[in-house]
């Protein structure tokens, strides 16, 4: 699957909650993407020279779109809420390796998703919540007709998880997108200042409403993803988690967006793994954070 | 139409390469580049073992470009051999190899190592301001270079281009340094040593506090410095700093360079590389250049 940088047209944007912006935008990308990859989004004002690595929010194959849930945070992203439909935004994608979904497969899965790192999350629970709906257990990955692969001769089989869970943390009651989750899967809620759901965050809610899990598919800040990793360690859960770091190149070549690993990375062998091409979803035993 | 250039014996289809560091060996960016069109495919830096490199944050954005402190994160010349090398043999571009090291016996572990191998030359980086032993410290010292310069030449089997540092008072000393120690040709700029504060945190932007700024903020830097070194010494010069399209690349070689690379603009645009062969071509049908080396220093 080649990657590609290309200028796209903005579909519709929107504001989500406060700072969080919601754009659709047109592109064949779609057409390949899956739920835990991202794309690197450039601003058009040339002094900024690097994309803003900005994870997929939600693919639709038969519109060839892809919805982007982003937090103004800078310069860069100030300018991509300026966007409206019509204009064009240029991407480079679809970058990084994505959720491994057969991982879900007649298993208990719980999401779990802190503030902006929520987004990437409902694709997924759409995905997953996709195979149950299409009789699950018994459906295959379709292959293109002619397709001969000497890795995969046989289309593998997807199966669907037995059950899926979001527990989704938030600072305060603007639980953006949390409305949209109740039509994949079950929802919990953890707030900080407790104004909805558990007063905490995503490992309290689990273990208020004891939500069982054989495997956590996360995304958000580094406290919860080092948090998520000693629970499932100590649960005995399979975790696979997704990270994010400053990056330049976005696809593998610079070597500025590692994270240390357990084992050694595919690049240098140095235990220091490229975000943004290794991952951005990692085996939570194979992380050192 | 002539855009082929040579230096040191070595024949370049194009004078467009890639700067160390920023095109990895060339793999990554074979998802959006021929790599058959470029004139030469620099590598990453590669030492004698493994690197590790620096802790993260390792890369800022600034105002027209970037700072990094990767530190040379790189899996060694034995794996760079069986994979990095073997990858690039598929294609019909030339391979200049960067050579990194923390002590003048690491630099030459690694040029003893590429003697026998399908190489086009060695670019040795004296140069890169995010390590603490090595790099920089034969970089910024006449002496030094001097005498790093001596000894790869006395163990390279292939034609040798030192990577000189903006970060000294006099380039063109270095320069002439380089080539009184035998250098068969140098390149420059390296990145220029730079540091970012988050006002916001009231922290360092990048987790080693200094890094190296590149990209087109440092274009006019670079150069006067290629101008400056080109004149100062009769070996080739290969010009790098901020090169963003075809206009660019003539404006290094205007002021001297026989060569051009193109580095963090790759970053900003995946098709750089391309893009800027395609800028120099375009350039000379418009103006009616016959031969690109007909515009090396005309200013």
């Amino acid at each position: 699957m080649s990657k590609k940088k290309t200028d796209v047209p903005v579909l519709s944007q929107s504001l989500l909650a406060d700072g969080i912006y919601d754009m659709w935008i047109e592109t064949d990308l779609a057409d390949s993407a899956r739920p835990g990859q991202f794309l690197g989004v450039y601003p058009a004002n040339k002094v900024t020279l690097l994309p803003r690595p900005i994870s997929i929010c939600e693919v639709d194959r038969e519109r060839h779109a892809l919805r982007l849930v982003y937090r103004v945070v800078g310069s860069g992203t100030a300018e991509f809420a300026l966007y409206q439909r019509g204009d064009y935004i240029s991407v480079i994608g679809a970058l990084g390796n994505g959720f491994p979904l057969e991982k879900a497969a007649g298993k208990r899965v719980c999401l779990m998703g802190g503030g902006i790192g929520i987004p990437p999350l409902l694709g997924l629970s759409k995905e997953l919540s996709a195979q149950q709906g299409a009789g699950g257990l018994s459906q295959k990955l379709q292959m293109p007709e002619g397709a001969t692969s000497t890795l995969n001769s046989k289309p593998a089989a997807l199966t669907a998880p037995k059950s899926i869970t979001s527990v989704l943390g938030y600072r305060d009651d603007d639980t953006f997108l949390s409305a949209e989750f109740d039509s994949f899967s079950g929802v919990v809620i953890a707030t900080e200042d407790g104004s909805v759901g558990t007063k905490g965050n995503v490992i309290g809610a689990v273990k208020e409403n004891g939500i069982e899990a054989d495997v956590i598919f996360a995304c958000g800040p580094m406290p919860m993803l080092r948090a998520i990793k000693a629970y499932a360690q100590e649960k005995g859960i399979k975790a696979y988690l997704s990270l994010e770091e400053r990056m330049a190149c976005g696809v593998g070549a610079c070597l500025g967006c590692v994270c240390k690993t357990t084992v050694k990375d595919s690049h240098s062998h140095v235990n220091n793994a490229r975000i943004c091409t290794d991952g951005p979803v990692f085996d939570a035993e194979d992380l050192d954070i | 139409m002539n855009t082929q250039v040579e230096i040191a014996g070595v024949k370049f289809k194009n004078p467009v390469m890639t700067a160390s560091g920023t095109f990895g060996s060339g793999m990554e960016y074979s998802d959006f580049v021929d790599l058959n069109r470029l004139g030469a495919v620099v590598t990453k830096g590669v030492a004698n073992i493994p690197w590790e490199g620096n802790p993260t944050p390792r890369v800022a954005e600034v105002y027209g470009g970037m700072l990094n402190a990767i530190g040379l994160q790189n899996p060694g010349i034995d794996v760079f051999i069986e994979r990095d090398l073997k990858f690039l043999e598929q294609y019909d571009t030339k391979v200049i190899v960067n050579v990194c090291g923390k002590s003048v016996s690491d630099y030459v572990d690694v040029v003893e190592r590429l003697s026998d191998r399908k190489v086009d030359m060695l670019e040795i980086n004296v140069s890169c301001p995010n390590v603490k032993e090595g790099a920089i410290a034969f970089g910024q010292n006449v002496d030094a270079l001097t005498q790093i310069t001596k000894e790869i030449k006395k163990h390279a089997k292939h034609p040798v281009i030192m990577k000189l540092s903006p970060n000294v008072t006099s380039i063109a000393e270095m320069a002439k340094a380089a080539e009184a120690a035998g250098a068969d040709a140098i390149s420059l700029i390296n990145t220029i040593t730079g540091m970012k504060i988050d006002v916001h945190r009231r922290k360092f932007a990048l987790a080693n506090k200094t890094g190296g700024l590149s990209g087109p903020a440092i274009k006019p830097v670079a150069v006067r410095m290629v101008y400056e070194a080109s004149h100062a010494v009769n070996i080739p010069v290969i010009g790098m700093g901020g090169i963003a399209n075809g206009d660019d690349a003539i404006e290094f070689i205007m002021a001297g360079a026989t060569a051009v690379a193109v580095g963090a603009m790759n970053f900003h645009n995946p098709y750089a590389t391309t893009d800027v062969i395609d800028g120099i071509e375009k350039y000379m049908k418009h103006y009616g250049v016959e031969d690109i080396n007909e515009l090396r220093g005309v200013v």
